[in-house]
């Protein structure tokens, strides 16, 4: 009888840019999904030992832990400032920047704005999970109309808390920004678009073609007070339809000119 | 290298360049928006990264993102931009990298005026932003003297990895008069080992400036204020006028101590021994000379363009050796040579020793020791 040669094929392994630290994530939150994407990304595009990452306040704060690259804690909503800060002193270097809908779409809502409108050559991940995770669930400016939280205990009046505000779409109708896609984390097929959106993004920068943004629609099944499963379902029976998934802009700037 | 009439706004910006300034981040505010247009011109021109931020609130965060980068980064504002400041800036005091501030001030609270005042004394010397830390403030009081610290600034910034203010008033930076600019410096083309230049070839560099244990929080406190407590040992200065045989020592910085200064000389003609002494550091404050000059002194007097700020370090500088009187003009109103010799006399007659007189009954009670009242 011939031995059989085994050979060993590694066909999933740990991202070189993902650290080994254990995250300190709640059971089911898709911040370790997105965390991996990006992670996934650099690899891929070999550009982990020139990537400069700006942490956002909120539950990712700690995220410089769990990346392998270099790292900046950002005032809550200034991650897109202390990113134009980076990149305008040292453009060859890659710069992108993790921000929560608290970050972005509150109180960094001037910063996004006007770091899309300079067409600043950075590239943003804007974790939608329609909640304030880290304090502990209260109202954000993405929460659904009727939507119950700490800080809207008889729901999200659309009177008295208007209606959920759509960052992507603003962001798209920007001149500066060259791509803009929204999708979502809550099944494999959606994550495996996710990935190509976030690669897309990360080119665009390499290719100093101006703002890119991917938003994630993710899932808090601590604040939403939902088991993991449940909670991503809620993603695609809720979030989707308010926030629908796509490329909201995707073009090609020419002869160094962004936008329109 | 010769003197030139120089606008103050402009002077400190190319001072800024000739230091090596590698990027400017700024918002238009009255009355610093000089220093912003020249920065417009001449970052471009040498190729250094110049941005007209949205706010002061994004000006002060694109500093610490270039200064993370470990290149030299500063910013310019006035007063109400410099209130938007104090969140960025209590980061990058957590954070100890190193950045420049110029802070024109003018009139307040609020929207106030823009006519030149000193009524941000606190804000910058006592709080700059929450949370324990202190940045280094220089006060100049002439156009070359706010050229000179320029360059001054950065080499402290880096020498503790701190914020350095350059506090000066709307007079300064409005004003025009000769100076003499430095030469050009080449730029630094190496980056400290703490910078974010990207994990090559090194493991990876974080800024991260929290923790939310309180007992390791508490150890980089104590970092902090040891390294607070170095700079405060090694970087007291000030500048003495006529302080040898005075009797009556003025306070005054920027602005009000130049014209201090002038009613100084004028006591001096009639027979006043006064003196000046002009602190060019706010931070730390020059609290050890004032409390040796209270020793000999009879009296101070402190001059300011505000509602009496500075005064309180002086009288916990003088220790209740002495009185200490204040003079204050606020809202944009710069005091006159005139009322400051007014008070210098005042103060003058107040502190005379009287001579004793002996009646049949003994001499009188030797006189009180004055109390100081504003």
């Amino acid at each position: 009888m011939i031995a059989e040669q085994l050979t060993e094929e590694i066909v999933a392994d740990r991202p070189q840019a993902l650290s080994t630290a254990d995250t300190h994530y709640c059971p089911g939150c898709t911040h370790g999904i997105a965390h991996r994407l990006i992670a996934e990304v650099i690899d891929e595009l070999a550009i982990r030992e020139r990537t400069i990452m700006v942490v956002p306040v909120g539950c990712s704060v700690f995220a410089d832990k769990y990346f392998e690259v270099d790292a900046v804690v950002a005032p809550h909503g200034r991650a897109p400032a202390v990113a134009t800060g980076l990149k305008r002193v040292q453009p060859d270097k890659v710069i992108f920047a993790y921000q929560g809908d608290g970050d972005l779409a509150s109180i960094g809502t001037a910063e996004i704005i006007h770091a899309a409108a300079r067409g600043e050559n950075i590239t943003v991940v804007f974790i939608n999970n329609a909640v304030y995770g880290m304090t502990g669930g209260q109202m954000a400016p993405t929460s659904l109309v009727g939507m119950k939280t700490t800080s809207s205990p008889f729901g999200r009046d659309l009177k008295t808390m208007g209606a959920p505000l759509h960052m992507s779409e603003l962001i798209a109708q920007v001149a500066g920004a060259t791509f803009v896609s929204r999708r979502s984390l809550h099944s494999p097929a959606e994550i495996r678009k996710a990935k190509k959106a976030i690669r897309r993004a990360f080119e665009v920068q390499l290719n100093g073609q101006g703002f890119s943004m991917v938003e994630l629609l993710s899932s808090c099944p601590t604040n939403w007070d939902m088991k993991p499963v449940e909670a991503l379902r809620w993603i695609e029976t809720h979030m989707v339809p308010v926030f629908p998934l796509g490329d909201l802009k995707s073009i090609t700037p020419k002869n160094g000119l962004r936008g329109i | 290298m010769t003197k030139q009439l120089l606008k103050g706004n402009e002077a400190i910006a190319e001072a800024a360049v000739r230091a090596g300034v590698d990027a400017y981040f700024g918002y238009p505010i009255t009355p610093q928006t000089e220093l912003l247009e020249y920065m417009a011109r001449r970052m471009p021109e040498l190729g250094r990264a110049f941005v007209q931020a949205e706010s002061e609130l994004a000006a002060i965060n694109m500093v610490y993102g270039a200064a993370c980068a470990g290149k030299r980064a500063m910013t310019s504002s006035s007063s109400p931009g410099v209130s938007l400041m104090q969140e960025g800036l209590s980061y990058i005091a957590a954070a100890e990298v190193p950045i420049v501030l110029v802070d024109v001030m003018r009139g307040g609270p609020g929207l106030g005026n823009i006519a030149p005042s000193q009524a941000d004394y606190f804000q910058m010397v006592k709080s700059a932003g929450h949370g324990d830390f202190k940045p280094l403030v220089l006060a100049p009081a002439s156009v070359q003297e706010a050229v000179d610290m320029m360059a001054l600034s950065f080499e402290l910034a880096e020498k503790y990895r701190t914020i350095v203010t350059v506090l000066l008033d709307g007079v300064i930076g409005q004003m025009m008069e000769p100076a003499e600019l430095p030469p050009m410096q080449p730029r630094r083309d190496t980056a400290p080992a703490w910078a974010l230049t990207g994990a090559s070839g090194r493991p990876k560099n974080g800024i991260i400036p929290f923790s939310l244990y309180a007992e390791e929080l508490e150890v980089y406190n104590q970092r902090l204020q040891a390294k607070l407590a170095r700079i405060a040992a090694a970087e007291v200065r000030f500048r003495e006028y006529m302080l040898d045989d005075a009797e009556l020592v003025l306070v005054g910085f920027g602005t009000s101590g130049r014209i201090a200064l002038t009613a100084v000389k004028q006591a001096r003609s009639l027979g006043i021994k006064a003196g000046l002494l002009r602190p060019i550091t706010l931070w730390p404050f020059p609290e050890r000379r004032l409390w040796q000059l209270a020793d000999e002194a009879r009296g101070f007097l402190v001059v300011e363009m505000n509602a009496g700020q500075m005064v309180e370090d002086v009288r916990l500088a003088v220790g209740g050796q002495a009185p200490v009187k204040f003079l204050g003009r606020m809202g944009g109103v710069v005091p006159m040579p005139d009322e400051i010799l007014d008070a210098i006399q005042k103060l003058d007659k107040a502190t005379r020793p009287r001579p004793v007189i002996g009646t049949i009954e003994g001499p009188v009670a030797p006189l009180r020791h004055p109390i100081s009242v504003n």
